[in-house]
């Protein structure tokens, strides 16, 4: 390499570096809900810059270099950690009813005021609790999840990211979110975190 | 629009993937509908709440691992 491909090389890096490093706390954090295990999303994550690093030629200024990244992690994460596993757990999800989590919490009947809300409840689940039951969908509505509720992607965007048409996203999103509702509300129901109603008000 | 079908475009309303008419059908329906406005809430709040018990605390030497990986320089 000649002096000056030295020198665009070295802009490159700082470029790189200056573009890239403030995605790590997000990817990192996705990172954990894929792999599920503090090392493997450390690999994870350090692979991923590895591979943007040498991909980033091919990035095109304009683009969305944050889904690219995301694609980079997505792509790394089914072809390195999953290849542990012979293929994904190619399954279904039950249907579960839209509202799922806020009927069982008796939101669409009561008009009791006394009632314990709703979001103190959702504030009551512990942190491991709602990070195992987002880790224990299967993967392809696991990722779709991440990617929608976590990262904030758009269904486009999540499309390019995990290369399927945008139907099967929103399906996948839709259906996975419901999934976790019902996991919580097994939680919650274990747990006696549901509202009550305040029956002893005044006495 | 009635309830069931407000209910049944929550997350496509939620996410901001729906075109504006039927944003603003469901929007209008929401207004003089407590309960679904209540669910609509919810499902906000629900996902506040996921977002934010998922936070993770990078791991403090990651950063300079990765930068020492690429051959960058340690960040300050």
């Amino acid at each position: 390499m000649d002096a000056t491909g030295t020198l665009a090389g070295m802009a490159d890096q700082a470029q790189f570096s200056e573009l890239t490093m403030d995605y790590m706390p997000a990817l990192y954090a996705a990172a954990m809900r894929m792999t599920r295990n503090p090392s493997d999303a450390e690999d994870l994550v350090q692979e991923t810059y590895l591979r943007a690093y040498r991909g980033f030629e091919g990035f095109r200024e304009g683009t969305n270099l944050k889904a690219w990244l995301y694609k980079i992690l997505t792509n790394t994460f089914i072809n390195s950690y999953r290849a542990k596993k012979r293929r994904p757990d190619q399954v279904d999800l039950d249907d579960v009813e839209d509202f799922y989590l806020y009927r069982r919490m008796g939101g669409l009947e009561s008009v009791d005021a006394a009632r314990t809300p709703e979001t103190e409840v959702l504030d009551a689940l512990p942190d491991t609790e709602v990070k195992e039951a987002l880790e224990a969908l299967p993967e392809q509505f696991r990722m779709a999840v991440i990617l929608a509720d976590i990262e904030g992607f758009s269904y486009k965007e999540i499309a390019e990211i995990l290369d399927v048409p945008i139907g099967t996203v929103m399906s996948r999103i839709h259906r996975g979110r419901k999934q976790l509702q019902k996991r919580l509300w097994e939680y919650a129901e274990r747990n006696n975190l549901r509202p009550r109603a305040d029956t002893t008000t005044g006495a | 629009m009635d309830c069931d079908h407000a209910i049944y475009r929550v997350y496509e309303y939620l996410d901001g993937e729906l075109t504006v008419w039927r944003r603003r059908a469901i929007t209008r329906h929401l207004d003089d509908c407590p309960p679904c406005a209540d669910g609509f809430t919810f499902e906000v709040e629900l996902r506040r709440v996921v977002v934010s018990k998922c936070h993770e605390e990078v791991p403090h030497d990651l950063k300079a691992r990765i930068a020492a990986a690429l051959g960058l320089e340690p960040p300050q």
